[in-house]
């Protein structure tokens, strides 16, 4: 690991001042940390986010779900309100990794990340969530943009994620044996005029599979899917999986998914 | 006194290694301590046209950078293949210079090209990236199959073939399989492996200019051979000016018997810099650079009668054995193998045929089980072939040719001493309850799964090893075993062994043994090993060997102390030597109550001169001391046996498979501590199905591992196993007094065909290791195809 200055601050403010192009946010460092050690990054600055009060910590409204940016996994799979109003985003939380990386890893490090087989993005697609930045509201449909790209700016902090609650959903996912990342993961979820079908670790980031979500929003029952083609064009593959299998698993997950709502 | 061989006593060490107060050679600092960083190929194949040092030299903190030149300067040997295996034809096998420190070419991404050692482990790897090594980048040699078809790697080593040899006869072979009434093939890929012991690999080698001797620790199962190869073989030191320390170490799977380029160097660099030099391993490294496992392809056929009675077998295996020869490479594929490749039946002809490559990559060599992972894989996925192909139960065509009479002689090497492989078989049956698996299998469809059921009924050969007979098949060592019993003056005792302990439980079950054995509690008894400084030389860890051959040596050692014992107390209890009989730690004279504890005697030995009333107990001409030697060579190996049955649950819409119900039923012979040895199936099982289900090593076609990382590399998880059903049979080994066989191995020579059995029986096809998600899938898909074209 090459050497680097360490900033911790309680401040929103400071953190955002702080931050250049050769800085980077430290929340539950399960990426950062391994990819600097590895010598795959490295950073001038590090700010640690973590004493930054106001970025953790989980709100219900009768609408919404608001969770701080930098709570952690395993805070949103115990949160009492979060498996009242959305049950699916608290299992999700609690399938994540390890209980090593849930201990530590957050949600907002998770989404920055934008890591193409991470759940959490498939949450936000779903559940039509809004990203509250220290400067402004970004839609999910318009914040993952790529393979770990975002539209967040340099030096753009995420303070909150705040998820539609849906009338239904679930999130299923096959995960990579080895590391628990998602080989695919559908997360569907059927809100009062729509239904969304997020896939993660698919393709090179998280979409919204519009064939199952329209053939669901007439008809919510996984046998509407049957007709339902999905094209491996497009889909990921690696020593894990084909990209054929995978677009097959979109299927049988989002069905999955489906009969467990 | 209750017998502890036996009985489940909790281990000793347990709450040292589990508290953090273990000591492994990473926690060893010397004062003046330099650390080394090794910069590694990152090509699979390629010359080294120039190597320029000077950049690296003068970054911060260095204090030498030494490339392949240095080494070659001052004459440091290489490493080498410790078991020499002849052709077929007759011919030695073809092995390549293997320097500690490449100077003409690398051949594995991860080869060891230069080291840099600094200050700090921070300067070391900052100056290593400044090393810069000009590479010619050759084509690589990858595909086990194909290497034989491919370049030459060395270019005196025609087809990338170190031998070609064959253990059989091919014309009694041929004459079974004319009369044949079937005859059962299999192709297969045996999947190769990466150890991924917890502890990375480490050394830390300190020279002290003043004596010229060498301490060097390390992460060693085998600290004495360690020694001797570095030594006698790389040249970096006489043996006794080098002290090798294996201190706590933190499992080893085979991947540690043997010394590495690291160690050599460490020592080596430490002599010429005249400061400490310590290297531990990062997990990429191990990744890159520790031995890997496996890695057959395999067609193998075996000749039936309608009946299910066995005729003949033959076993064409190509062995990929890496870039280079490592210390028991050659053995593994050939003699650790081909013999067992039989399995536990009657088969009047057989041969094993098995030509090992050079590939680009990690070398290859013992891995749990070493061999017979790969021959019990193979016959037993061939069996339960054939009793499909017979449409026969896969117990009844086992039963049909396990042999019944013992000592059985083996087909291809081994006369098995012991073993009762019905009783085993029927038992696992019925701890598995095999009857109710229809039942079972209902449910499951209930639910939409599939479940499959497998079986697994093996032999091996352990216990390593007669030394004349390992010798006379070319290897280059003995493999007896030695203890030293030492009493301390106040009673209690040491124990010193030649083996050594990462993580089998020595410490406990070798107490046990002595304290039965002398009587003494076992909180006395302390068991020392891993140090060449402390007790005689021995062989290590490895081929399920320590208890069989070191526990015996220890029973030996205890047998001479009793011996000597009694000649003690006799002159002290005044009485003749013919009436002393040694009991529960008590010498007692027969038919009286006369009697001495062994602990008044050891003291004796100490003090053998007169104080006030005692009088020297010594009789004449005997020496003062209690303490006794003895190195045990067993008369033959021994042969662990049992039946595993295994069920699995497969979800035929996404081809996920799970292991449901896991019964292991083996015959280890004699017992000491069941505790240990159902912990010891456990970790065989969970390696075992690790590789039927999860564990795959991976190289891309230019060399690069791609499974360098747990993101990619499955290691199994605790979630990943069902409550494993154990069972016991015992028949008792009569190579050693102890009665024991062995037990370290078998879990993961059992597992793989009973796993992967039981997905072939609930998906109706061949699937290859690892039984991934999507094989799975592909064998469900083909098998609706199949079942809407029959319907
Ligand atoms: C072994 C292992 C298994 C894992 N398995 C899974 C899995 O199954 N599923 C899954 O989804 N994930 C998985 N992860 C990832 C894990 O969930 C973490 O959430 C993820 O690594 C990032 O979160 P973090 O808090 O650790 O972020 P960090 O590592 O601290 O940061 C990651 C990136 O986000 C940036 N960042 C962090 N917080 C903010 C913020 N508030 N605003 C702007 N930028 C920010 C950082 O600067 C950095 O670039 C796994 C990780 C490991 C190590």
């Amino acid at each position: 690991m090459k050497t680097f200055n360490y900033h911790s601050t309680k401040d929103v403010k400071e953190a955002t001042k702080l931050a250049s192009s050769s800085s980077a946010f430290l929340a539950g460092g399960m990426t950062t940390l391994p990819s600097m050690k590895l010598g795959l990054a490295s950073y001038k600055d590090i700010i640690d986010i973590k004493r930054i009060k106001k970025l953790s910590g989980i709100k219900a409204s009768g609408k919404s779900v608001t969770i701080g940016s930098t709570t952690k996994h395993a805070e949103v799979a115990n949160s009492k309100e979060v498996k009242k109003a959305i049950p699916s985003l608290a299992a999700l939380a609690e399938g994540i990794g390890d209980p090593q990386v849930r201990n530590r890893g957050t949600i907002g490090g998770s989404i920055a990340n934008n890591d193409p087989s991470a759940d959490y993005p498939s949450a936000c697609i779903a559940l039509n969530a809004t990203i509250h930045t220290n400067n402004r509201k970004i839609s999910a449909d318009k914040f993952f943009t790529g393979m770990f790209e975002t539209s967040l700016k340099k030096g753009e902090l995420i303070e909150a994620i705040e998820f539609q609650i849906p009338e239904k959903s679930c999130y299923q996912k096959y995960p990579n044996p080895a590391s628990r990342y998602a080989i695919v993961g559908v997360y569907v979820a059927k809100h009062k005029s729509d239904v969304n079908v997020a896939v993660t670790g698919a393709k090179a980031c998280v979409y919204n599979e519009k064939s199952i979500a329209s053939a669901l929003s007439k008809n919510f029952s996984s046998s509407s899917l049957d007709s339902v083609k999905i094209s491996s064009s497009g889909m990921n593959s690696d020593i894990h999986a084909s990209a054929d299998y995978r677009a097959n698993m979109v299927k049988v997950f989002a069905k999955k998914a489906v009969d467990a709502c | 006194m209750a017998s502890l061989v036996g009985s489940r006593v909790e281990r000793k060490e347990d709450k040292k290694l589990l508290t953090g107060r273990g000591k492994y050679t990473a926690d060893v600092t010397f004062a003046h301590q330099t650390y080394a960083y090794f910069v590694r190929s990152p090509h699979a194949r390629a010359q080294i046209k120039n190597i320029d040092t000077s950049k690296a030299e003068k970054s911060s903190g260095v204090v030498a950078v030494l490339t392949g030149k240095d080494i070659a300067n001052d004459k440091i040997g290489g490493l080498i293949a410790g078991w020499r295996i002849k052709s077929e034809d007759g011919s030695d096998m073809k092995v390549p210079a293997h320097p500690p420190l490449a100077s003409e070419s690398v051949n594995y991404v991860g080869d060891h090209v230069a080291v840099v050692i600094a200050e700090s482990l921070d300067e070391a790897r900052n100056a290593a990236d400044l090393v810069k090594v000009d590479y010619k980048v050759l084509k690589a040699v990858v595909k086990t199959d194909q290497a034989m078809d491919s370049e030459n790697i060395y270019k005196d080593i025609p087809k990338n073939l170190c031998f070609d040899w064959l253990l059989g006869d091919r014309e009694k072979v041929k004459e079974a399989f004319d009369k044949a009434d079937k005859i059962i093939k299999i192709d297969l890929i045996n999947n190769r492996l990466i150890p991924n012991a917890m502890e990375p690999r480490a050394a830390n080698a300190d020279y002290n200019p003043s004596t010229e001797e060498i301490t060097l620790y390390t992460t060693s199962q085998n600290p004495h051979l360690a020694r001797i190869i570095i030594s006698a073989f790389n040249g970096v030191a006489p043996e006794n000016k080098l002290r090798v320390i294996a201190p706590d170490v933190g499992g080893g799977f085979g991947s540690k018997i043997y010394p590495y380029a690291e160690e050599v160097v460490c020592s080596w660099a430490s002599k010429k810099i005249e400061r400490p030099v310590k290297w531990v391993a990062d997990r990429t490294e191990s990744f890159l650079s520790d031995c890997h496992g496996r890695d057959h392809v395999t067609h193998a056929e075996l000749a039936v009668k309608n009946d299910g009675t066995f005729l003949g077998f033959k076993n064409e295996t190509i062995a990929n054995i890496g870039a280079y020869a490592s210390v028991f490479a050659t053995v593994t594929p050939t003699y650790l193998f081909g013999p067992c490749a039989t399995g536990v039946y009657k088969m009047p002809a057989a041969y094993s045929n098995v030509k090992a490559v050079y590939t680009n990559t990690a070398p290859v060599d013992a891995y749990r089980g070493a061999g017979r992972p790969e021959a019990t894989y193979t016959i037993e996925t061939l069996v339960e072939k054939a009793a499909r192909e017979l449409g026969m139960d896969p117990a009844e065509i086992r039963m049909k040719n396990f042999p019944t009479e013992f000592p059985f002689q083996q087909t291809l090497v081994h006369s098995v001493d012991s073993g009762d492989y019905n009783a085993g078989l029927k038992k696992a049956m019925e701890v598995g309850d095999y009857k109710g698996f229809e039942k079972r299998k209902n449910e499951s469809a209930s639910r939409g799964k599939l479940r499959g059921i497998g079986f697994c009924s093996y032999f091996e050969a352990c216990g390593i090893a007669p030394s004349a007979v390992v010798m006379s098949l070319g290897c280059g060592i003995g493999l007896w075993e030695s203890a030293e019993v030492r009493f301390n003056p106040t009673g209690n005792v040491t124990v010193f062994t030649g083996s050594h302990s990462h993580g089998q439980g020595h410490d406990t079950t070798f107490a046990q043994i002595a304290a039965d054995r002398l009587g003494v509690p076992l909180e006395n008894i302390e068991i020392s090993h891993g140090d060449t400084d402390k007790g005689p030389f021995g062989y290590g860890t490895y081929g399920s060997r320590s208890l069989t051959v070191g526990g015996t040596a220890i029973v030996k050692a205890c047998d001479k102390i009793v011996a000597k014992g009694k000649k003690v107390a006799a002159k002290m209890l005044e009485v003749n030597e013919s009436e002393v009989e040694f009991k529960d730690g008590e010498f007692i004279v027969a038919k009286s109550n006369k009697k001495k504890t062994i602990g008044e005697v050891a003291f004796a030995c100490y003090l053998p001169g007169t104080y006030g009333e005692v009088k020297s107990p010594l009789p004449e001409g005997e020496e003062p001391g209690l303490k006794e030697t003895s190195f045990f060579d067993p008369g033959n190996f021994s042969f662990p046996a049992g039946s595993h049955i295994c069920e699995v649950e497969v979800d035929p819409e996404t081809g996920n498979t799970e292991v449901v119900k896991y019964t292991a039923v083996d015959d280890f012979g004699t017992i000491i501590n069941p505790l240990i040895v159902e912990g010891q199936v456990h970790g065989g099982l969970a390696q075992g199905i690790g590789q039927a289900l999860y564990e795959n090593c991976h190289y891309d076609d230019s060399g690069q591992l791609v499974t360098a990382s747990y993101m990619d590399y499955t290691m199994p998880r605790a979630d990943n196993f069902p409550e494993f059903n154990l069972g016991f049979t015992c028949t008792p080994a009569t190579s050693n007094p102890l009665g024991t066989k062995g037990c370290g191995e078998a879990g993961a020579i059992a597992a793989p065909p009973a796993v992967m059995n039981a997905v072939m029986n609930a998906v109706g096809t061949e699937v290859s290791m690892p039984a991934t998600a999507e094989k799975v899938w592909k064998a469900c898909q083909k098998m609706n195809k199949s079942n809407s074209k029959a319907a």
